[in-house]
């Protein structure tokens, strides 16, 4: 007769801030910001993509900045289903993961076989990695035997590649309710839970993202079955990616701080990076001419 | 649910490296004389005592140590500047205290590193806590000095006169924001002492309130122990006395008070029971477990130092707070990553000592979390003591440290019971996501101040203070300004 | 100071326009109207701006729109935002006494008002605070519920200040009014509208949101009905006025029920004018029930 457990909202604020107020200096700065970059899902999901775009972006994965030697690769790109043929191409054997979003992303508003057709053509372009999203309108109407089923379907229909399962938390109101659907979606076979697709505001906030921490660990304590965990959308600065490591530390632990566990979802968060490894090795302020921009 | 198996580990990986506050911009004098009539004047006996670092053993200063002279030397300067202070207007009035607040917003920093260093608590408290509570209680009773007749119906107010003030080591800054505004807004004049183990705020707040220009006299400050606190009671021309310590020392100002027609306000100390339901928001509460008791080095009256847990829950919750426990950092306070700083004193820090033997001997079985700390210096690992009842001593006694003593209860009735079969009554916490649940525990439970799903939230707009023997009186809010005024049809 | 031709002469002075203050900014009216307000000499001290109905819609939107934040902010903060008004207020003191004086004070009677203010705006920033604890309640009621009556702001307030106190009676309407957590919009003093414009440089200087204090110049006959009949003003409080503006304002702003406020025959320099109840004029009460038990 176990329940979901609820969510003070005030009580995660407060735990936010005192993240918030951790201060990461000198060698642990520049640990962390090399973490950061090797977790990055360098991502482009824009209705202009074309395949230039996307081998522009697999060439900056590949090529984060030739001129610092020492730089770990991102985790992998993360691109429309159209577009996997094209980065599996540009990417070759780096080891780069090629991941697509799937199940009519953004909306998700699709019968299933549409659904499964999206994740199933991903797969067979070469994508090893699926970023699904749930259904949040039956979700919120109570249908959550539907969208439970929909997830086993759609892991079902990615075989080998691994399952991300986009909440959507900017549009499910409460805590409470991502707390609720981070458990649908572990239960339901995800291999990593993720925050957003990055198209609506608010996309990925640290307080969603401690709610899905603290879902996880109760989930290992119950399964042992270690889940995955990516914020997507909003992270632009070293700074806040930063936050959200010490946030992935104090709450899960050593075993959770690395791409196998933990991705961030972003664009132009990995120039920021650069550009404060290189403020961390020269001691001076940089200035985004001196970054590829892609 | 949680299975042994199955834990988190936050040993090894990546770590933080040192994020040291810098104290270069930060001033602290060798010596500092009492603080009377305006002025800094030697100790009549020209003696004198150390205020060490608590994290290092190293002395910072040294502060007068008043004697019985000193202190009628003080309670006269009072007396001698109450007569303008309290025929000023009262708007007047207000306007002093906002200068001392706006001041100590402008020195924030350099106030937060100092107490910090004196003190041993976390710059990260001094600097977020302490230091912005300070100058918002000034502001708040600022605003009250020409409003006085609205708090009170019916009655016209009047000062009471020279107000003697002795306040704690646990939050020195604080403590002297709380005792002073009120004071000074009710018209009153003041002779305050601080613990003899943290008197450099204070002395950096006389520098202060010497600087906003507030007439001499009105604020005095003396350092010393014991005798100069008893001087301070014993003194004829105070009209009120107000003291924050432990419940043995209240009892003996109380006695002596006894007959003088002296007006006075306690606040003693606690042992406020923190209960968890069930049906709580659980990893909240968890966190509301270790802000109630841990932080400021569990150095605080009102700590939730007894953990009630519903008995279906006790397990993940305990589980959950080993693993927290095992993510705080104790160490040096200047680092702006430290969780937990020095115990106080070495005095202190024996005291935690030995009510961790008396707890093992009793039986209980303690847990501590395994961070690394620093070889000089005092300091205590957060500790919890599980198998344990209400016939424990470490149940029953105040212990002033980051140690916890964890019970299991069935029902409602038996948590009410529990939490108000202690002599004190100071606060108390409720975890439940019910709302009709935290208003029957908020009606049944024989404190001061009830936190329900938060801990150890201050306001000045928000009245503190104890049942029992936890003290009597209010500090704070509107009904602060009682301990401050004489009421007259 | 030497000329171009190199011979010393008077000094010109760079006069300043007057505007009114929108959203937190200076736009001229929109009607490009204006009246001239001259000295007692008859010379000429500026052009006043003569705010037309569109502006008055222009102010409405911006408090309507800052309303909400404002009301959300700590009662702390904004009493602090109040005190700083008064720091900017004692900082400029010199400019208002001599906009007091152009427009007819005596010297000293100038300086008075001047220091009635600023202790005026320090009076009421220290009620920020307070006056909730003052006329708040927890009612006893008989069955077993805990229900509290606090007070909530308002809303909009529209405020044709006095016409006799050109700075001292336009403080003393709204800083009760945004204490307690409303946004306003203030008609200046038709005959005295100097300081009312640079008192809305102070608010700009001292942080106050923008929106959050509006103020127009121009007719009092041709704005007061707007101001009464606007439905989206929550309240109206009028200073001045015989029998029949009286009635006028009343009628009108019983269309979507205003709260009417007449506080006609109030000497403004006496101390006995600043009290809570001109906070408490501007505030509904919330009573709220909940069960007390197991």
């Amino acid at each position: 007769m176990s329940r979901v457990p609820t969510v003070d909202e005030v009580g995660v604020n407060e735990r936010v801030a005192r993240f918030q107020t951790r201060s990461i200096k000198s060698a642990s700065k520049v640990e962390a910001l090399k973490l950061i970059l090797s977790m990055i899902d360098l991502t482009t999901l824009e209705g202009q993509d074309t395949p230039g775009k996307v081998r522009q972006l697999c060439q900056k994965a590949l090529h984060l900045h030739d001129a610092m030697p020492g730089l770990p690769h991102v985790a992998a790109v993360c691109v429309y289903p159209t577009m996997v043929k094209v980065a599996k191409k540009a990417l070759g054997n780096s080891g780069i993961n090629i991941a697509s979003v799937a199940t009519a992303f953004p909306s998700g508003q699709a019968p299933l076989s549409v659904k499964l057709d999206d994740t199933r053509m991903a797969v067979a372009e070469g994508a090893n990695e699926i970023d699904m999203v749930i259904s949040r309108g039956e979700f919120l109407a109570g249908n959550y035997g539907m969208v439970f089923d929909e997830i086993v379907a759609i892991k079902d229909a990615c075989g080998d590649a691994h399952l991300k399962v986009i909440l959507e938390t900017g549009e499910l109101g409460t805590l409470d309710r991502v707390r609720q659907a981070s458990e649908l979606a572990m239960h339901a076979g995800a291999d990593f839970i993720k925050t957003s697709t990055g198209k609506i505001q608010p996309a990925a906030t640290m307080q969603v993202t401690l709610v899905m921490l603290q879902a996880i660990r109760d989930y290992y304590a119950a399964t042992g079955r270690m889940v995955g965990m990516k914020p997507a959308g909003g992270i632009a600065h070293s700074k806040l990616a930063i936050h959200y490591l010490v946030m992935l530390r104090e709450t899960l632990g050593k075993a959770w701080m690395t791409p196998q566990w933990f991705r961030f979802g972003a664009s132009s968060l990995a120039n920021d990076v650069l550009m404060q490894i290189r403020k961390q090795a020269t001691g001076v302020y940089q200035s985004a001419d001196y970054f590829s921009k892609d | 649910m949680a299975t042994p198996e199955n834990k988190l580990a936050f040993d090894g990986g990546w770590q933080y490296s040192p994020a040291p506050e810098s104290t270069d911009h930060v001033s602290i004098r060798k010596k500092y004389e009492l603080f009377i009539g305006g002025e800094f004047v030697a100790p009549v006996q020209g003696k004198y005592f150390d205020t060490i670092n608590p994290a290092t053993e190293e002395r910072l200063s040294r502060v007068g140590l008043a004697s019985a002279g000193d202190v009628d030397k003080a309670v006269k300067a009072a007396r001698k500047a109450y007569a303008g202070w309290s025929r000023l207007k009262p708007a007047e009035r207000g306007k002093y205290i906002f200068r001392i607040a706006r001041m100590l917003q402008e020195r924030s920093r350099e106030f937060a590193a100092i107490e910090s260093l004196d003190g041993g608590k976390p710059i990260r408290e001094s600097r977020d806590v302490d230091v912005p509570l300070a100058a918002a209680h000034f502001f708040y009773y600022a605003g009250w000095a020409d409003k006085l007749e609205y708090a009170f119906p019916g009655r016209k107010v009047k000062p009471l006169g020279v107000a003697g003030q002795i306040i704690p080591w646990n939050f020195p800054l604080l403590m002297a924001a709380w005792k002073i505004a009120p004071a000074l807004a009710c018209g009153n004049t003041v002779v305050l002492k601080p613990a003899e183990t943290t008197p450099l705020t204070a002395m950096k707040l006389a520098e202060l309130i010497a600087d906003a220009g507030v007439p001499p006299g009105v604020v005095n400050i003396v350092t010393g122990a014991g005798e100069t606190g008893a001087a301070i009671v014993n003194h004829p021309g105070v009209d009120k006395i107000a003291f924050t310590g432990s419940t043995d020392v209240g009892r003996i100002i109380q006695k002596a008070l006894a007959g003088s027609n002296k007006k006075y306000t306690l606040e003693l100390g606690g042992k406020a029971a923190n209960i968890i339901f069930a049906d709580a928001a659980i990893d909240q509460a968890v966190e509301g477990i270790v802000n109630g008791i841990f932080f400021n080095q569990g150095h605080v009256c009102c700590a939730g130092s007894r953990l009630l847990v519903q008995e279906s829950v006790a397990g993940a919750v305990i589980q959950k707070l080993r693993e927290r426990m095992e993510t705080l950092i104790v160490g040096d306070p200047l680092d702006k990553n430290t969780d937990i700083g020095a115990i106080n004193s070495k005095q202190q820090l024996e005291t935690i000592r030995s009510y961790l033997a008396i707890g093992q001997e009793e039986g209980a079985e303690m847990f501590q979390s395994s961070c690394p700390i620093p070889k000089r210096g005092y300091w205590c690992r957060p500790t919890i003591f599980t198998g344990v009842s209400q016939s424990n001593r470490v149940v029953q006694e105040e212990i002033f440290g980051p140690v916890l003593a964890i019970q299991t209860f069935r029902t409602f009735d038996e948590a009410v019971t529990k939490a108000n079969n202690t002599p004190y009554g100071l606060s108390g916490g409720v975890w439940t996501d019910k709302g009709s649940k935290i208003f029957k525990m908020t009606q049944s439970v024989r404190a001061g101040v009830v936190w329900a799903n938060t801990f150890n939230k201050f306001d000045p707009t928000s009245p503190f203070g104890g049942y029992k023997e936890s003290g009597v009186g209010r500090e704070g809010g509107m009904h602060g300004l009682d301990a401050y005024l004489k009421l007259e049809a | 100071m030497a000329t171009a031709s190199g011979k010393t002469a008077k000094r010109l002075a760079v006069a300043k326009t007057y505007k009114i203050f929108i959203g937190g900014q200076f736009p001229r009216t929109e009607s490009a109207r204006y009246y001239t307000l001259k000295d007692r000499q008859g010379a000429v001290i500026a052009n006043i701006c003569r705010s037309s109905r569109k502006d008055f819609r222009n102010a409405m939107v911006a408090a309507r729109g800052a309303q909400d934040g404002w009301a959300k902010a700590s009662a702390y903060l904004r009493g602090q935002i109040l005190y700083r008004v008064a720091e900017m207020l004692e900082g400029r003191r010199e400019q208002f006494s001599a906009e007091l004086k152009l427009q007819g004070a005596a010297m000293r009677a100038a300086d008075k008002e001047v220091d009635a203010t600023i202790d005026r705006l320090v009076y009421f920033a220290g009620w920020a605070d307070k006056y909730q604890q003052v006329f708040s309640s927890v009612n006893p009621v008989a069955s077993s519920h805990f229900n509290f009556s606090v007070l909530e702001p308002t809303g909009v307030v529209a405020i044709l200040a006095p016409e006799a106190s050109g700075l001292l009676g336009l403080i003393s309407n709204i800083a009760p009014v945004i204490v307690g957590g409303n946004t306003c919009v203030a008609l200046a003093s038709e005959s005295m509208p100097l300081c009312a414009v640079s008192f809305a440089e102070v608010l700009h200087a001292a942080d106050v949101p923008p929106g959050v204090v509006n103020i127009l110049t121009g007719y009092r006959s041709e704005l007061s009905g707007q101001f009464a009949s606007h439905m989206d003003v929550n309240a109206i409080i009028y200073c001045d006025g015989d029998q029949q503006t009286d009635k006028a304002v009343q009628v009108a702003a019983a269309d979507n029920i205003k709260r009417v406020l007449r506080r006609t025959d109030v000497s403004w320099a006496d101390e006995s004018s600043q009290h809570p109840y001109l906070v408490r004029d501007t505030q509904e009460v919330k009573t709220t029930w909940h069960p007390i038990g197991k």
